[in-house]
């Protein structure tokens, strides 16, 4: 795992303009990253997804993101044009989302929606093409690709949809990946197995990973490092396995307020929210 | 006797033009009085189908309910009703969108004729941690959480002997779904009903239940304590899946 | 003193009618109300829709007002077809009656028409329709065959048939119309009734023990009315155009009666000559069906902006 960094982000924000005024999801966020996996946490409305996109370009009109630096392997971010970002999104930085539903093209051959995300971006044959799209399949521990890759994406379980998905965000080979909810709608005994896809795949083509979730005990148990988001603003950044040494009283409340198996608790703590938290 | 609710054989299949499924097939428990029942399963394993039977939404193959040993048909009665209420999962499409939290509270009062509904419908708004500014508001105006106290406060309204809860805090953030749980835990020690609760988490289920039975594909695999599943002491191997992927991830 | 308490009680009324916590049924629904109104005030073609609709009504109420006491019906053969003065703003008819004074009356038949079809047509469309999508199975069925066979008839067409049949005459031309425009109304209530008859805060309804009247009436039908009352504005063009249509061919509003329609038809003959005859009361019927059009869209885009 070498330590170059990939991304840097310093002081990002993005506000969306409406009728009740300025509303501002994501305040002077900073971190980097490396080739290492960065778990992003938060409720709703902390910020985490908008974030996500943000670094991706996928925020829409009327959100502005602004940023005093977003880089890419030193290639700035902020201000590309639809052509550059078509480059950068696939073959550079890629996401997989929460519901492969609503991410596939539901009247086209999954097969061939990965054939054509790979074709984005590299010129082969069609049959080169096709190889690699079931290589990718079979990388994501399918077992009869050739088979799946005829299948249309409402005829997939949910764990087989999520599978796809990241296979098609992986063919072009990516050096960053974010995911963003990737196993929230998935069973428990199915994220897990997702997860280790996710994991080996990381692992093996040494990219870096942006995992955005609400769900802490996963994020923590998954990645290296992990950013707390409250209100659009990061309110912890630590090391996964230090997370229950958390500074920050939103954390520890949050920490606080699952209801474990393991320690059971007569009353879940309750997160009372500080305005302060807001500054 | 103790026992308030009996599902006896409970088998429910669904036909979807030509083909038959199974969702809930060939189930048993018995709930006991003031107890709160947990099931738990993934998705596709019937628990949600098992609630919808007991509170006649959906209709069993056979009859195969008891209440108070006493039959339970398909066709329910007034009283039926009042002494059953459900809580649905999704806070966002539970409360009907053009009525005020008031006209919400205080519609099974008017349907079953009571008295002082004022009194009532304000007495419910406080005890599920509302205030009296969110009597007069509109559904869309309150956030997840606090609909989802609407809701319950709802199903309350009847002083019902029997509570269904459908997955009451799978749609909310952690920290809301802990306010969730301790109100639950809170009015089961008021209000003293009993309780069915399905969910796909175990921690939640745990903490608010005794008994949890293990749903999978329609078919029962066991009935636990909740003690047991805290220790790892299960008999089958669902379970045991279960509780390992309940874990979290190992790398 | 005055102006002080004046303006905090203006001021009051305004805090009262943005309060996000009503402390009363009558302040919710008017603060509903009213954010509708600013809704519809904020949306140019329904502003311009309402005004020409608005100008429709006070014109029928105040008819007398607006015609300087004048009498539609009052023959002068010396002055009949003459061009528009300032004696006679519009000119005259072929029997010397004042066209502008006509034409001011003929808006109160037109406006009697009118509400009388929507009164009759919304509610028996609601009823069927709601009812048909709730209880699904044979009232469905049954419902919606007898909805289908009335809908496959053209609109003007049965309507002339039902007047030929029950006579002339204002209250039988309403009675035509109406049987030829609920069908519609019903389709759209069917619709969206079955769409919101699957949901959860129904079942929930239905879980406490309300019957089926109750759910229809208290908690269905108030989810129809928006679509129901856009599709009756978009609709008035119609009614008006059938209502003129009839009236034009000598059913509906009889002879001395000043109805749009019959006006245009009674100048037919002399509409090269005598031009304003027929094209008066006829650019009345189309500003008036522009008006109700420009409503009709804009509440749309107000209430229901998605479609």
């Amino acid at each position: 795992m070498t330590t170059d960094t990939l991304l840097e982000v310093e002081n990002l924000d993005v506000n969306f303009t409406g009728h009740h005024g300025v509303t501002r999801a994501v305040r002077g966020v900073s971190f980097a990253l490396g080739r290492e996996r960065l778990g992003i946490v938060g409720e709703s409305g902390s910020g985490k997804s908008t974030t996500g996109r943000a670094i991706l370009g996928l925020i829409p009109d009327p959100g502005i993101v602004s940023a005093r630096r977003m880089s890419f392997q030193g290639q700035n971010l902020v201000g590309l044009s639809d052509g550059e970002w078509q480059k950068m999104r696939g073959s550079r930085m890629s996401m997989v989302m929460q519901d492969p539903k609503f991410s596939l093209n539901p009247i086209m051959k999954v097969g061939e929606q990965i054939l054509e995300a790979y074709r984005l971006h590299f010129r082969t044959s069609q049959m080169d093409a096709r190889r690699r799209a079931i290589a990718m399949l079979e990388a994501v521990r399918i077992r009869d690709p050739e088979q799946v890759y005829q299948r249309y994406p409402h005829q997939l379980s949910g764990g087989m949809g999520q599978r796809v998905m990241i296979a098609m965000m992986l063919v072009a080979e990516p050096d960053l990946l974010i995911a963003d909810e990737p196993t929230s709608a998935l069973d428990v005994t199915v994220q897990n197995q997702v997860l280790r896809i996710l994991d080996d795949l990381v692992t093996d083509r040494g990219m870096g990973l942006i995992f955005i979730s609400h769900n802490l005990p996963i994020v923590s148990s998954f990645c290296d490092r992990v950013l707390v988001m409250y209100g659009g603003k990061v309110v912890e950044e630590c090391l996964a396995g230090d997370l229950a040494e958390a500074k920050h009283p939103y954390t520890q409340a949050l920490l606080r307020a699952i209801p474990s198996l393991v320690h059971p608790k007569e009353k879940l703590s309750v997160v009372s929210r500080d305005p302060e938290w807001m500054n | 006797m103790d026992e308030l609710i009996q599902v006896d054989h409970l088998s429910v299949v669904f036909r979807n033009g030509g083909r038959m499924v199974k969702a809930v097939d060939d189930v048993s428990f018995e709930v006991q009085h003031g107890e709160t029942f947990g099931i738990v399963g993934e998705s596709g394993s019937g628990k949600s189908t098992i609630l919808k039977a007991i509170v006649g939404l959906v209709k069993p193959e056979n009859p195969s309910l008891l209440i108070d040993s006493k039959p339970l048909g398909n066709e329910r009665t007034k009283s039926d009703r009042k002494m059953m209420q459900f809580v649905f999962q999704d806070p966002y499409g539970s409360l009907h969108p053009r009525q005020t939290i008031d006209d919400i509270l205080r519609e099974p009062l008017l349907i079953h004729g009571s008295q002082n509904i004022d009194d009532q419908v304000r007495e419910a708004l406080l005890s599920v941690g509302l205030e009296l500014i969110h009597r007069f508001r509109y559904p869309h105006q309150l956030s997840g959480g606090q609909r989802q106290r609407v809701a319950i406060a709802r199903a309350l309204m009847l002083k019902p002997r029997i509570l269904l809860l459908d997955e009451p805090t799978s749609a909310l953030d952690v920290s809301i779904q802990a306010e969730i749980l301790n109100l639950l835990v809170r009015l089961r020690e008021n209000y003293g009903f009993t309780g069915i609760l399905v969910s796909h988490d175990l921690g939640v289920v745990a903490h608010l239940c005794s008994q949890i039975a293990i749903m999978q594909h329609g078919r029962l695999v066991e009935i636990v304590t909740s003690e047991a599943l805290r220790s790892g002491v299960v008999t089958t191997e669902y379970t045991r899946e279960l509780l390992v992927a309940s874990r979290g991830y190992s790398r | 003193m005055k102006t002080v308490s004046g303006n905090t009680h203006l001021i009051s009324v305004r805090s009262w009618l943005s309060s996000d916590s009503p402390s009363s049924r009558r302040q919710a629904l008017c603060i509903a109300f009213v954010r509708s109104i600013l809704a519809i005030f904020s949306n140019s073609a329904a502003l311009t829709g309402l005004f020409v609709v608005l100008t429709l009504i006070i014109v029928a109420l105040f008819a007398p007002l607006f015609s300087g006491h004048g009498s539609p019906i009052a023959v002068n053969l010396a002055a009949r077809l003459a061009a528009p003065s300032s004696t006679h703003w519009f000119g005259t008819d072929e029997l010397g009656r004042d066209i502008y004074i006509r034409t001011v009356y003929g808006a109160r038949v037109t406006l009697t028409i009118i509400m009388l079809v929507s009164l009759v047509v919304a509610p028996i469309g609601l009823a069927v329709g709601t009812a048909a999508g709730y209880l699904g199975s044979w009232v469905d069925m049954v419902l919606m065959r007898v909805t289908d066979i009335f809908l496959a008839f053209p609109r003007l067409v049965l309507a002339l048939a039902f007047a030929a049949a029950l006579g002339p005459g204002i209250e039988n031309a309403v009675i035509a119309i109406s049987l030829t425009a609920w069908p519609p109304y019903a389709r759209i209530a069917r619709a969206e009734t079955a769409a919101i008859a699957r949901s959860d805060f129904i079942a929930a309804i239905e879980l406490q023990g309300a019957s089926n009247f109750r759910i229809l009436f208290r908690h269905i039908v108030p989810l129809c009315l928006s679509s129901v009352i856009i599709r009756l504005t978009l609709d008035m063009a119609g009614i008006i155009l059938t209502a003129a249509g009839l009236g034009f061919l000598g059913l509906g509003a009889q002879p001395p009666t000043a109805e749009w329609g019959s006006m245009v038809s009674s100048g037919r003959d002399v509409i090269l000559d005598q031009w304003w005859v027929s094209t008066i009361p006829g650019a009345a019927i189309f500003i008036v069906s522009l008006g109700f059009n420009l409503l009709g869209d804009g509440l749309r885009d107000v209430f229901d902006p998605k479609s």
